[in-house]
This record gives C-alpha cells, structure tokens and sequence, in this order.
C-alpha cells in the first residue's frame, strides 16, 4: 500500500515537474530568440503569466462538443504518454509506468494529441483551421518515416522494443546510443526539428498566412490547455531523446534524494541542449512550404534512417 | 471586478497581475497607423518585454487596437471582430483620427469618435503617434487592469442597445449573425 502511495505521488510529481520544465523551456528560448534579434525580450516566466492570464479569462467560447474535447483530449494524451517514459533510469521514485509501454506504443499515443486537436480544429469551422489541419497531417507523415525508421533501427540492434531496456543498455555498456547507430542518431534528429516545429517547420501555425491554424477558432482557457499540453508534450519528445540516443539519466544503483536531484539536473541539462538544436535552426530559416517540407524529411533523413537500420543489420 | 472578500481582493489581484503583464494585441490595421506597430514591436522599441504580443486572431487576442480612422465600411468589421473577442477585452483608439476623426474630421465616410460604436479604454493622440506613445499608451492600460477599472466588455454588454443604434445609424445594411459571446 505504501509502494502505491509512493508511485501516486511519483505520478503527480512527474506530471507537475514535466509541465514546469515545459513553460520554462518555452520562456527561456522567447527570451533567447529576443536577444537574438536584438531586443530585451520577455522576462523567462513569460509563459506562465499568459498561461495563467488565458485560464482567467471570463468568458469562453466553444463551438460543439469535440471543440470542447479537443484541449482535454490533448492534455490526456500528453499525460499518459508521459507516464510510460521512464524519467529517471531505474529511479523508485518516478517508476510510473515506465517498465510496460515499449516504443511501439509510444509511436501511437504520440500522434493522439495531434488527432484530438485535428478533431477538433475541424469543428470550428474555420477554413484556417482545416489548412492547418491538413498541413499538419502532412507534415507529420513526413517526419514520422525518418523517426521511425531510426526507432526500428534501435530494436534491431539490441533486439528490444523497451525505453527502459534501452537506457539500462547505454548505462551498462557505456557507449550512447548516439555514437553505437550514428546514422539512426541523425535520422532521429532531422525528424525532431519537425516535431517541434520550429521554422522552417512551423507551417502548421503560420501566424502570417494561416492565423495561427488549428487553434484559430480556441480562446481563453481552450487555448490556455492546449498550451499546458504542449509544454508536456515538449518535456515528453526531449526526455525520449535523451533516454534513447544519450543515455539516459539517474543512476540505477542509487534512488537516494541526493542521486535524484543529480540526475534530474544532468536530465535537465541534456533535454535544454537538445532543445536548442531545432531551435537554433529555426533562427536561420524561413518557413517551408508543406511539400518542400515533406520533401525534406522524405531525402537524406529518410536515408540516413535505411543506412541506420541497415547498419543495425549488418554491421553492428 | 469588485469584492469585499478578502480571498477573493487576493485572487483578483493575481487575475490582474497576469492580465496586466500578458496582452495579446489584435492589430487591426484600418489607417496610416499600421506603420507604426512593426517599429513598436520590434528591436528598436521591443514591446514584448511588456508581456505585449501579436495575436493572430481575435478569439485569442485581449487587445484590439484600432490604428488610424475607421471608414463606415471597415466599422461594420471592427464591430464584428470586436464582438468576437473573449472577456475580458480592452480597446485602444490609436491617433486622432480615432478621437475626433483627424484630418478626416469632414469626410463622408469616415466616423469621428470611435468611442460612440464601441468602448475605448485608452486612447493615444498623436498624428502619428511615436512609437514611445504607444508603449505609455499600454502602459496606461496596464494601470487601469491593475486596478480593476479596465472592464469595457461588460459595459459594452450592458450598454448594448445604446451602442446598436449608435452603430446602425452609420451602417446602414446591417445584417450582422447574432453573437452569444
């Protein structure tokens, strides 16, 4: 009974810290992307003051019943995909569910949010939203092939379809997965920056042709969840990166307090690097057009990604 | 806005912080006005670092910002975008021509005064004004939200026919969908 109290709040933990981390990333990079363009900028907890602005708003308009769904459908998918990933290697005190979904699962609840939030955007009504839509869907059919082809390269490899195996591998060999399949590494990353979407790859949102797309028609507390989630959703995607391909976090051996704030800070300090390769690309690119974007992901990721698994194949 | 409550003085105090420090700007470029918001919003003058943002549409947006004169036609969509707009919502009349109508103050098809058609919470004078202005402008703003005082959008609710026949006189085709915002 004390074992379940402890994962509970382990739960709790994880969701509130993940969120955290989220809207700290989002400031901290509104206020890098300032500087870069030389201006002051906002202060880091930007974020948490429109967050909180958009859910004290007094009135809010819905336009049906999956327009009322969409941001909770969102802010579920983000929460239970945040429960199979294991965020510290081995910790006892975020376990979650970590030992039971496999990558395979991941792959589908990923796309969850997105669904919800396509349901949703269709709703409303508002062409805007159905472009978006559109350009979404597309964009993730091109970036799912590379990611994919890097996950599959991964279980070829050490023959398993677990984070959790995965990480223990790392730890106990000592070689990130980053340097034991390079080319998977690299199709792995070219499909983050669409994940992300960062330019170029932010035609989804389009804020100058399509008026933010799908959440067009989404105000007020609406959008404030939709905020929430994708904030979780970004701590989500950058924890799965560094368990796959950098090794992970926390020692296995040690869940002391001392140990896990150790680890959570070498976590924080992989997931913050990582977040900054797509966004640094984003400050020297201009938007892409959606087939030039598919077209993108369809080229050297996608190759990358066949050498990665041929290389998990043959050579490894 | 108002409440004797003392837990409640609190959570209204944090509600107006973060409103006060988060305003997404709905731009509605009518008039010569436009020209100056690039020049406040970017490196020069930054007003981001007010919490001030572009909002891409107005269900997201708090602030509309009307830059410049409003001809009859581009009112009837003001009116539309306004009512558009989630609680609570603030107006900024930007120059004159905003206030008594400027250098169009005799024009056929231009109004004077916007605060006739809808509930202005600040207004910027100036022919343009600077971008200095605008930035004290908002900031004025935030000065009314922080003290409650910047609830138009009720007023605008409960003044509603007032406004109607203000606006109906200018519009003359009105056929606008019914809003149940």
């Amino acid at each position: 009974m004390e074992d379940l109290g402890l994962k509970i709040f382990g739960a709790i933990l994880t969701t509130f810290m993940a969120f955290a981390v989220g809207m700290t990333y989002g400031g901290i990079v509104r206020k890098l992307t300032a500087r870069v363009q030389n201006r002051y900028g906002p202060p880091v907890y930007q974020n948490f003051l429109d967050l909180l602005k958009l859910q004290s708003k007094k009135t809010n308009i819905a336009h049906g019943f999956m327009g009322h769904m969409a941001p909770v459908w969102i802010i579920i998918a983000a929460v239970t995909v945040l429960m199979f990933i294991p965020i510290l290697n081995g910790n006892l005190w975020f376990p979650n569910l970590s030992f039971h979904g496999d990558l395979i699962f991941l792959l589908y609840m990923m796309v969850f949010g997105s669904l919800g939030m396509a349901l949703g955007a269709g709703q409303t009504g508002n062409p805007n939203s159905a472009i978006g839509v559109t350009r979404g869907l597309s964009q993730m059919v091109g970036y799912e092939i590379p990611f994919v082809l890097a996950l599959v390269a991964l279980m070829i490899q050490y023959e398993t379809t677990s984070v959790q195996d995965l990480t223990q591998i790392q730890h106990e060999t000592g070689v990130w997965n980053a340097f034991a399949n390079p080319f998977a590494f690299l199709a792995a990353l070219f499909a983050s920056l669409g994940m992300f979407r960062y330019s170029p790859f932010d035609i989804v949102g389009a804020p100058a042709e399509l008026a933010s797309g799908p959440v067009s028609e989404f105000g007020g507390k609406y959008l404030g969840t939709m905020m929430s989630g994708g904030a979780v959703f970004a701590f989500i995607k950058l924890t799965l990166y560094v368990h796959l391909f950098f090794g992970g976090a926390g020692n296995p051996d040690n869940s002391g307090i001392w140990a896990t704030l150790a680890g959570i800070g070498i976590l924080l300090i992989k997931t913050f690097l990582l977040y900054m390769i797509p966004v640094f690309y984003g400050w020297i690119n201009p938007r892409y057009r959606t087939e030039q974007a598919i077209r993108y992901f369809w080229g050297w990721p996608t190759a990358l990604g066949i050498l990665g698994v041929l290389w998990a194949v043959y050579i490894y | 806005m108002e409440n004797d409550k003392n837990s409640q003085k609190i959570v209204d105090y944090i509600q107006n912080f973060s409103r006060k420090h988060s305003l997404f700007v709905l731009a509605y470029g009518t008039g010569c006005g436009a020209i100056e918001i690039p020049a406040t919003m970017t490196s020069r003058y930054d007003a981001e670092r007010f919490g001030i943002r572009g909002a891409a549409t107005p269900r997201q947006a708090d602030v509309l910002l009307i830059t410049g004169y409003l001809s009859t036609k581009t009112l009837k969509r003001v009116i539309r975008v306004y009512e558009q707009m989630q609680e609570p919502k603030y107006v900024i009349g930007f120059g004159s021509c905003t206030i008594n109508g400027g250098m169009y103050y005799d024009s056929y098809n231009t109004i004077n005064g916007l605060d006739q058609y809808l509930p202005v919470d600040v207004y910027i004078n100036g022919c343009m004004p600077r971008p200095e202005s605008v930035i004290s402008g908002f900031v004025k703003l935030q000065e009314l939200i922080q003290d409650g005082k910047a609830n138009n959008g009720e007023k605008y609710r409960e003044n509603l026919e007032h406004y109607r026949t203000n606006q109906k006189k200018i519009i003359k085709n009105w056929k606008m969908p019914d809003y149940n915002w």
